[in-house]
């Protein structure tokens, strides 16, 4: 078995269609792993990217966001406890989904 | 951490199951909403929905939308959902809850729809205490009409109505409805949130989920005022405008808790359903009797009926009663009809009159502006109206003198004393029927017997249904010995 590279315990996801390009998720995320894309998309907005490294699957961009779906956040699952680890969002509910 | 324990990534955070998967509104795009970049509808749109689903409830939520930028809740909220008039949400919200105890019902109004045109709806919701959940976007403007201010506009805030900024010598003050409605009984639960940073925004999470909560657990009425963005009308962008919140509005409008009855509610006990429609008759008192039935096939007599009636007169000359049996007789006879008061400010004394439609097509409007029957019963109504009447048409007049400079060439008039008429018979007020046993006779092919019933159902006094069957024999037998050959 090879050894798995480095990860983060967090992980974003954005759906460039659905994004508007407001900003306000990079204004609200802690670490700042969130830039604005340089091209647009289909639709002539720039949109959010993840900076590819960095999340930390807090939850806040999620929150900060208008559109229903267009940032999904993941979390680390831990091979060997099998669950989510526990974190303080300040989001309550955060941890349900 | 150590990396390596990283085995795979779940979703922590991301669609909720309360929006609908696609948004019908548009050919594309249909997982995106209408709200320009960067609105805290949408945001608080989230808030709502992460509620609803994590309270277990998308199945017995009805969401009552407004007027305004979010208009279109119904296109998003995979619920109940029903778009109320301008401001009237707290009213809908009322009846639905009522009808229906066991559903969750949440309105969610924006600033000018709450508290201008809506502000006695909310009022009154709240005092009675319904139990119902409003969520109340405040961004401090109209936005969906582009801008006029609303009565929660900032001393100083510009808009289209207040180029210069809100004056309080012109436009009053800011208008700080959680602090206003907290001073109510009603209210279990009225709290203020932002949306201006990270802090406020997980804060407003919490309490529109509290105020979802509140009404499963049966506690009461409970709002949620969000301090909301709209950069497109702002003129910000979507980061200056949540800085704005925080920095600007919180400065006029406090966050914070107003009102928390929680602790001592006790969950209400649920109102009696409203009667089925079948217990109606029976609370009306006309059980026993037969309703009309609408006709499978009309005669060719009744379809050819298209009655444009306008009845005017002195308040108390029976004027509404007129119009109501002749429309009752129509609803008998199967026809289409309409059926409309119109007091104004001479209720109490003076003119009044109604309209009245019958056909055997569809109404289009129950208005009648140029009736082809004028029925007037005394010289200022027929002053009023004469000039309305349809050429071709007919005025039934009660007095023995037509006034000269009424007459029309165009117009057929019948003129007669119908008061004396009716006191001869033995009551004068029953003038009403004998001018529409006239008018019967224009409208010929009303049956009888859909009069009868007619008369039957609106006359309970049997004194006054004898007296009435006789005045209208009397008006139809004036009208043949005046047109014999009509
Ligand atoms: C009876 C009626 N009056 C006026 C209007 C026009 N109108 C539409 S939206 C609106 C104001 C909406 O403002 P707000 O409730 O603050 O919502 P926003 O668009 O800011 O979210 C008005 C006056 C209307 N649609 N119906
Ligand atoms: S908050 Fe949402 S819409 Fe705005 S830039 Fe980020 S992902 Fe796009
Ligand atoms: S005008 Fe303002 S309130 Fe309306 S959708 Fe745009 S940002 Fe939102």
């Amino acid at each position: 078995m090879t050894e798995t590279p480095q990860k983060d315990r967090g992980l974003l996801r954005i759906d460039v269609d659905e994004c508007k390009g407001c900003g306000l998720c990079i204004e609200a995320c802690p670490p700042k792993a969130i830039d604005m894309s340089e091209h647009l998309n289909h639709y002539g907005y720039r949109t959010a990217v993840y900076a590819g490294a960095g999340c930390t699957g807090c939850g806040i961009c999620f929150m900060a966001c208008p559109e229903p779906g267009a940032i999904t956040v993941l979390r680390a699952v831990m091979a060997t406890a099998g669950v989510v680890p526990a974190m303080n969002t300040g989001i309550e509910g955060a941890a349900h989904a | 951490m150590s990396s390596e324990l990283v085995q795979d990534y779940t979703v922590v955070q991301g669609r909720a199951k309360s929006f609908y998967e696609r948004f019908e509104r548009k050919p594309e795009l249909q997982h995106q909403t209408h709200f320009c970049p960067g609105c805290g509808h949408g945001i608080v749109h989230k808030m709502l929905a992460r509620a609803i689903d994590e309270l277990g409830i998308q199945d017995k939520t009805i969401l009552v939308g407004p007027v305004g930028c979010s208009v279109f809740t119904y296109y998003y909220f995979d619920v109940g959902n029903v778009q109320a008039a301008h401001g009237r949400a707290p009213a809908v919200a009322t009846a639905m809850k009522r009808s229906r105890p066991e559903s969750i019902v949440i309105g969610y109004q924006g600033d000018g729809d709450l508290s201008a045109i809506g502000a006695a709806e909310i009022l009154h919701a709240a005092n009675r205490g319904e139990n119902i959940t409003v969520i109340f976007v405040n961004n401090a403007i109209y936005s969906m009409t582009g801008g006029q201010a609303a009565p929660t506009t900032l001393i100083g805030q510009k808009s289209t109505t207040t180029p210069e900024g809100r004056r309080s010598l012109t436009e009053g003050y800011p208008m700080h409805v959680s602090e206003l409605l907290a001073t109510l009984q009603g209210p279990v639960y009225i709290e203020r949130v932002g949306l201006g940073d990270n802090k406020q925004i997980a804060q407003a999470n919490r309490a529109v989920r509290r105020a979802v909560e509140n009404q499963v657990k049966g506690l009461g009425f409970s709002l949620i005022e969000v301090l909301s963005t709209c950069p497109t009308i702002w003129k910000m962008s979507a980061v200056d405008a949540q800085h704005w919140v925080r920095d600007v509005m919180e400065q006029t409008f406090p966050l914070g808790v107003f009102c928390d009855r929680t602790k001592e509610a006790r969950p209400r006990r649920e109102l009696e359903a409203a009667p089925s429609l079948d217990r109606i008759p029976g609370l009306l008192g006309v059980a026993d009797q037969e309703l009309p039935e609408a006709a499978a096939t009309l005669s060719e007599a009744v379809q050819a009926i298209d009655l444009h009636v306008r009845v005017a007169g002195f308040g108390g000359q029976g004027v509404l009663l007129l119009g109501e049996v002749l429309a009752e007789a129509g609803l008998d006879a199967g026809l289409e009809v309409s059926w409309l008061p119109s007091y104004g400010p001479e209720m109490r004394s003076g003119t009044s009159n109604c309209h009245v439609r019958l056909s055997s097509q569809t109404i289009d409007s129950p208005l009648v502006t140029s009736p082809g029957i004028l029925v007037a019963m005394n010289e200022p109504s027929l002053r009023k109206f004469d000039k309305s009447v349809r050429p071709g048409g007919w005025v039934i007049y009660n007095g023995e003198e037509f006034p000269p400079d009424c007459v029309r060439e165009d117009v057929r008039v019948l003129a007669l004393p119908f008061t004396q008429v009716a006191h001869d018979l033995g009551d004068a007020r029953a003038c009403n029927m004998v001018m529409l046993g006239a008018l019967l006779e224009i409208a010929k092919g009303l049956p009888q017997a859909s009069i009868d019933a007619a008369l039957g159902r609106l006359i309970k006094n049997t004194k006054w249904l004898a007296l009435d069957e006789r005045a209208l024999t009397r008006g139809r037998e004036l009208f043949r010995g005046s047109f014999p050959e009509v």
